[in-house]
């Protein structure tokens, strides 16, 4: 898909200076980081001191560096490469990154006077790149006839980078401030979306697509690893187990949403009932139930009692049409908070003490292992909230693996049917309402999996957790990241919950934020992030090129191990 | 020998509107049945019963000498009735072969397989197309894709609804052809037609429906050659 700004005939005339201007623009970047972009030397880590680059200005200097890569690569045009794209991505990120480091400067230190001449410079250097890439010539490439490297190369190629990765998240969440943070995001993008947007990305996804076990093993092995890079501190620990139960519940919605196709706006209830039958099975002295079971068992209770909600509500709704199912589950939603709110003794049984909720949940215990305790694994310390991260991942592991079985079996294909034509699936003896049932109950049972580890990681569960606005993220999240897909949902549910937590000075505008977030992606991208290529063809139907790489996939697949047949393959940056 | 499916006293009202008003017939093994009328007759809302998408007010429907008047829709493919719906309605968003594979969905054999294939050689340009998406098909491509994937579930009967809709000739007998080698490979058929020439031509046994009640009957031929046929649906005086 080539983007055409400029008309042909200034790319005629103009074409042959791109590599040129993209190298002044990369050299201007590079220079920008030796000058000065502040006059005020307490803001952003300072910024002020000429020739001496202190973070932002390094990060400058890194779009310098891929600038002139690129524009070295234009300038030899190898056929198999499109530095165009990268030179269009970097750019386009490059002046984005610039005009936010310039507004953030105006407005900590009072008007736009302090911002010095490197930021200037660095603009300048950004719209050069940007016009480079749009003036150079497209180079249609597919990755697919690159020399394939041996399969050894490959993996290694691919823990290489979890491990870059791995360094990569755990010095992006080390930055405190929030403003160089949301830079650093923007830097990221711009300079992995320059190098990769060349062709290299979509090389590495086939790379990926090559090995999905190794693929899998590696990344599950960077987020074990992910604690140990924490040296001990809470902080960003405590910010990544919300993170995965959030990302966990959202992985479950998609059954609902994603995988069978059902809206359901009341699905943090199901999470909520889990919490609030491990607090009243738990042995906190404020738990109204005085049977206490072991963990395994509550989890299990939790989980079920969930589902039966989900077959409750399910049952007479999945029989018509999808409006009702909506509106029923936002009903649903309410009436479990109501209803947790007001089961204080005073009206009906005192199951949930009502507004005050159960607190003091004590830390979970299994096998003798205390997650209230820190341990020490090879001399690093792990704090109470690596204990739950840990317990999570497992559980995310699980979710994942349910999904992904379900989405392959026959089950997923009749899934796919009901989404596509529910009235033809039927009569091809496709069981509609049997399936949709599945569908929700196995969505409630996950969710209700993950509310009985989640109270006890919160230590306290009250009727206000579980409000409409959850239900709504959740939801976002599986849009924002791609519907039917895993690592969309990962990716959207850490958007989600980790720039909230960062990003604490524009924490009072988080909902517009958020909201106009979604408004630009349902305009531009409106299949999510990592979308499966079956839902792109959902909102793009006249595209005949992506219609044309479905089937050259299905084609290729023909002659591949029936365990990669699977419909979302991880895309590397289009 | 009872009939391979009967239907008696059929009723089906959508509310308080009766679209079918008591019908009898029956479709005998190795036969092509056509059930003939104009629009709004009731022609689609009778198969749409029998395969158990719609419930019937009175009446039952045999099949095999089994009743499934009030058998699930998709535990009626299953039995082995197969329903290729008005309008084709393939999944645009599938390759064809996923849509044949997804025709299979009711059966757990393992001659699927084989079945594909025989759905490939009944239509070549299926084979072809494979990994394409239906959605870029033509109607008669979509046509013959319904009918395949109709044929996946291995059913010994087949009804077809209106599959000469918005086709053109050519393609028309195209698909008139392979509905007379289905019928030779086995599988009887039950054909819901507009286009009365087509239908009656090939049918051991034809049934003409008016505003929901049958009435007339009798062999293809004659039908075919009967005055009232041939003055309202055939265009002659």
């Amino acid at each position: 898909m080539s983007r055409r700004i400029l008309p042909d005939s200034v790319r005629a005339t103009h074409g042959p200076k791109a590599p040129w201007l993209a190298l002044a623009g990369g050299i201007l970047f590079l220079l920008s980081g030796l000058l000065s972009w502040s006059y005020d030397d307490r803001i952003l880590g300072d910024l002020s001191i000429r020739f001496y680059p202190a973070g932002i200005q390094l990060y400058a200097m890194l779009f310098g560096v891929i600038g002139v890569i690129l524009a070295v690569l234009l300038l030899r045009r190898p056929p198999w490469l499109s530095p165009a794209r990268g030179l269009r991505i970097l750019g386009t990120t490059g002046i984005v990154f610039v005009v936010w480091i310039i507004a953030s400067v105006a407005y900590q230190s009072g008007g736009l006077i302090n911002a010095n001449e490197g930021g200037w410079v660095a603009l300048v250097g950004a719209v050069l790149l940007t016009l480079a890439g749009h003036l150079s010539p497209e180079v249609d490439i597919d990755v697919r006839r690159w020399p394939r490297l041996s399969s050894t190369l490959e993996i290694v190629i691919i823990v290489v980078l979890m491990a870059i990765l791995l360094f990569t998240v755990a010095y992006t969440l080390d930055i405190q401030d929030g403003v160089i943070f949301a830079s650093f995001l923007i830097a990221l993008i711009g300079l992995a979306g320059g190098l990769l947007g060349t062709g290299f990305g979509g090389y590495l996804g086939f790379i990926g697509a090559n090995n999905r076990r190794p693929l899998l093993l590696a990344a599950f092995l960077v987020a074990f690893l992910f604690p140990f890079t924490q040296d001990g501190s809470d902080a960003n620990m405590s910010i990544a187990t919300q993170v995965l139960i959030f990302a966990t519940t959202a992985l479950g919605l998609n059954i609902v949403v994603g995988l069978a196709g059902l809206l359901d706006l009341g699905y943090i209830a199901f999470l909520g009932t889990g919490a609030y039958v491990a607090a009243m099975l738990s042995s906190s002295g404020f738990a109204t139930i005085g049977w206490k079971p072991p963990f395994v068992v509550v989890m299990l209770i939790g989980a079920a009692t969930a589902a039966t909600f989900g077959l409750i509500i399910g049952s007479p709704t999945l029989r018509v049409s999808g409006d009702y199912l909506a509106i029923v589950t936002l009903g649903f939603g309410e009436i479990f908070r109501l209803a947790m709110f007001n089961l204080d003794g005073n009206n009906g049984p005192d199951l949930t003490n009502g507004p005050n909720g159960i607190p003091a949940i004590p830390d979970l215990e299994l096998l003798g292992f205390d997650f209230g305790e820190v341990h020490t694994v090879a001399g690093i310390p792990l704090g109470r909230f690596s204990n739950y991260y840990f317990v999570l991942l497992l559980l995310l592991m699980f979710v994942m693996l349910v999904f992904t079985r379900l989405n392959n079996s026959r089950i997923g294909r009749g899934w796919v049917a009901i989404r596509e034509d529910e009235r033809a699936a039927e009569a091809m003896g496709v069981n509609t309402f049997g399936l949709k049932l599945l569908a929700f109950s196995v969505g409630a049972f996950l969710a209700g999996l993950a509310g009985t580890i989640k109270a006890h990681q919160d230590t306290s569960v009250s009727p206000d957790q579980y409000v409409f606005l959850e239900s709504a993220f959740l939801l976002s999240a599986v849009v924002l990241g791609g519907m039917g897909t895993v690592v969309g949902v990962l990716v959207g549910a850490t958007i989600l919950k980790l720039l909230p937590e960062k990003l604490r000075e524009v924490n009072d505008y988080r909902l517009l934020v958020f909201g106009l977030l979604l408004v630009v992606m349902m305009r531009f991208r409106p299949e999510g992030l990592v979308p499966s290529k079956r839902r792109q063809l959902e909102f793009h139907e006249e595209d005949q090129e992506l219609s044309e790489l479905l089937q050259a996939e299905h084609l290729q697949a023909e002659h591949l191990d029936p365990e990669q047949l699977e419909p979302e393959h991880l895309q590397g940056a289009k | 020998m009872s009939a391979m499916l009967e239907v008696k006293d059929l009723e089906v009202a959508y509310g308080k509107i009766k679209a079918v008003k008591g019908i009898s017939f029956d479709v005998n093994e190795g036969e092509v049945v056509s059930l003939i009328g104009t629009n709004g007759a009731g022609k689609t809302t009778t198969l749409r019963t029998i395969s158990g998408l719609l419930r019937p007010t009175s009446g039952s429907i045999r099949f095999k000498g089994k009743d499934i008047t009030t058998v699930e829709a998709h535990d009626i493919v299953q039995l082995g009735l197969a329903h290729s719906p008005e309008g084709r309605r393939i999944f645009p968003r599938l390759t064809v072969e996923e849509n044949l594979y997804l025709g299979a969905f009711a059966r757990k054999d393992k001659g699927i397989d084989a079945d594909l294939e025989a759905a490939y050689e009944l239509f070549p340009i299926l084979r072809e197309r494979r990994a394409q998406p239906a959605g870029t098909f033509s109607g008669g491509e979509q046509q013959m894709l319904a009918m395949g994937r109709a044929m996946m579930s291995r059913p010994q009967l087949l009804m077809l609804d209106e599959p000469s809709m918005g086709l053109s000739p050519i393609m028309m007998k195209r698909i008139m052809t392979t509905v007379t080698t289905l019928q030779q490979q086995g599988t009887t058929i039950l054909l819901v037609e507009q286009n009365a020439q087509a239908a009656l031509k090939r049918a051991t046994k034809g049934y003409v429906l008016e505003v929901g009640s049958i009435v007339l009957s009798g062999t293809g031929a004659e039908l075919l050659s009967s005055d009232d046929v041939r003055k309202a649906y055939l265009g002659e005086d």
